[in-house]
């Protein structure tokens, strides 16, 4: 099994101060790999990334990338280091054209992880021929094309995805989720978060379920997408295990 | 025609004024009603500073050609720029953002008024409260034409050719270089800016900069048509903000129409209103650009 590129550590983090929304998480994300988040709202899903993006203060525990604790840094410093935030909306600078958005982008990191903008533009052909449009135009595919691409520009270690497939019609979020697993093999860690559980499920490696703000289960997410627990957390917010 | 002339000229300082005041109201979300004191800050820095080189490199006081502007003032405009982008950064440091960081939005407000009383007053204080003038020689105004009688000062030439310049170069940052691009995205979304590697202590510290160095050739360029006053910043931030709302707070490029909008609209007024309904234009500019359009002309609802 490959190292973990993320772990956190009995984490437990919130908006305010004293009202924690994640409690006490830990949780693993090993490298190459499409780590799954899943579970119904308020679980505290998209508060994990946003801790570990740090854009969410961290009241305890800690979060190491690749055995180094990155727990308070800022959030440009982490964005400087290889890791990579996509955020569910509002995820690109509609103000600027596409070609800015992915220069700003790049720009985040040392010069010698900027990827080439023609090496984007391959990847994302749509994002190519309106390169000099505002990204406002975009539609929402697109968009969410455009914020991987921004992610990708400074070839980061690991991605955070929230819920990318989001508000897509079904194709667009199709191809939006096959995307993330190609990138898996070109050696990109992935921590995912979806409400589109039976389409992640079947893309990702290993799947976290999480519930009222803990970790609830986890599993490889080919044996979980059979379980029927997962199905009971949803349907009825039963708590499960130990928590 | 010749309103139009001054009401352009008008627009080139309400314009460096409304940048710099559409940015900071824009990035940091707050009516900052103490922008027009940096034009003071400026206009007076420029003074003592102007006064400082000619006594002592008197080579630099004769004038250029028909301008009364001499070298001593184009140097002490460009310190003057800095002094006063450096004396916002102190501003925001002592003042605002302690109190973004502990108080709401509308305490900026508040301390924003306190803070132009405080340094209007200031300015009183050290220098008085009479007009000052960068040169005491009367400047003739060249004719552009008799009939109908257009007249224009060399130094009016002068005041829009280098506004527009301070302009053109704003805008080549802003459309062409990564910084520009960065202080485009925390205008807009500060948190994805983040994620995208952009430290936002030091934008604001860039904005405040840019605004307060726009703010000192602005004030510098009031002076050279006007006279300095201690007051002039009260006189300014009405026409200033009146730019700002028109142009869309936080369009640059809304900052710069509105400013000769407002400009050409306050001289232009005359000829239909007696001269002191002057000041009630930028007001009415505003009411009637907000019934059209709510966000001003190049403005955007927030995401």
């Amino acid at each position: 099994m490959p190292d973990p590129i993320l772990t956190a550590e009995a984490v437990t983090a919130g908006y305010v101060p004293d009202l924690p929304i994640l409690k006490n998480v830990s949780l693993a994300a090993r490298a190459g790999q499409i780590t799954l988040i899943i579970g119904p709202n308020g679980a505290g899903k998209s508060t994990l990334i946003k801790a570990v993006a740090g854009l969410v203060h961290v009241n305890s525990g800690r979060i190491l990338v690749a055995g180094r604790e990155i727990t308070g840094q800022s959030a440009d410093r982490l964005a400087s280091n290889g890791i990579a935030y996509v955020p569910q909306n509002n995820n690109i600078f509609r103000s600027l054209t596409i070609e800015q958005n992915l220069t700003l982008a790049a720009r985040r990191a040392p010069a010698q992880t900027w990827v080439p903008l023609e090496s984007l533009y391959t990847q994302f052909p749509a994002l190519a021929d309106k390169r000099r449009d505002k990204a406002g135009t975009l539609s929402g595919g697109q968009r969410q094309f455009l914020a991987i691409a921004m992610a990708l520009a400074a070839a980061p270690r690991l991605i955070l995805m929230d819920e990318p497939s989001a508000g897509l019609s079904p194709k667009a979020a199709q191809e939006v989720l096959e995307h993330a697993r190609t990138l898996t093999e070109e050696g990109v860690s992935i921590l995912l978060v979806e409400q589109n559980v039976n389409q992640a499920m079947r893309l990702a490696d290993h799947c976290y379920i999480f519930a009222e703000g803990r970790n609830q289960l986890d599993g490889p997410a080919a044996e979980l997408l059979n379980d029927p627990v997962v199905g009971e957390i949803y349907l009825g917010g039963r708590r499960v295990g130990a928590a | 025609m010749q309103n139009l002339i001054d009401g352009i000229l008008t627009g080139s300082y309400i314009s460096l004024g409304a940048i710099g005041l559409t940015l900071v109201m824009h990035i940091l979300r707050f009516a900052n009603f103490s922008h027009a004191e940096l034009l003071s800050i400026g206009a007076y820095a420029a003074l003592v500073c102007d006064a400082l080189v000619s006594a002592l490199t008197p080579a630099f006081a004769a004038k250029l050609g028909p301008l009364s502007l001499t070298w001593s003032l184009i140097a002490a405009i460009v310190v003057s720029m800095i002094f006063t982008g450096l004396s916002a950064v102190v501003l925001d440091r002592l003042v605002f953002k302690r109190v973004r960081e502990k108080g709401a939005e509308l305490s900026m407000v508040f301390a924003s008024f306190g803070m132009a009383l405080v340094i209007r007053n200031v300015i009183g204080l050290i220098f008085g409260l009479s007009p000052e003038l960068y040169s005491k020689d009367i400047a003739f105004a060249v004719v552009l034409s008799r009939d109908p009688l257009l007249l224009v000062k060399p130094d009016q030439v002068f005041v829009l050719l280098a506004a527009l310049l301070l302009m053109l170069i704003l805008h080549l940052i802003l459309s062409r270089t990564t910084f520009g691009f960065s202080l485009r995205a925390v205008a807009e979304n500060p948190a994805l800016a983040q994620v995208n590697g952009v430290n936002l202590n030091r934008t604001i510290m860039a904005v405040w900069l840019i605004g307060g160095a726009l703010a000192a050739a602005a004030g510098v360029f009031y002076g050279l048509s006007h006279q300095i006053i201690p007051v002039m910043g009260r006189d300014l931030v009405l026409p200033i903000f009146a730019a700002t709302i028109v142009g869309g707070i936080g369009s640059v490029y809304g900052a710069v129409l509105g400013g000769f909008i407002v400009g050409i609209a306050a001289n232009m007024s005359v000829l239909v209103l007696p001269a002191g309904y002057t000041p009630s234009i930028p007001f009415l500019l505003i009411l009637a650009v907000l019934i059209m359009r709510p966000h001003g002309l190049f403005g955007e609802a927030r995401a």
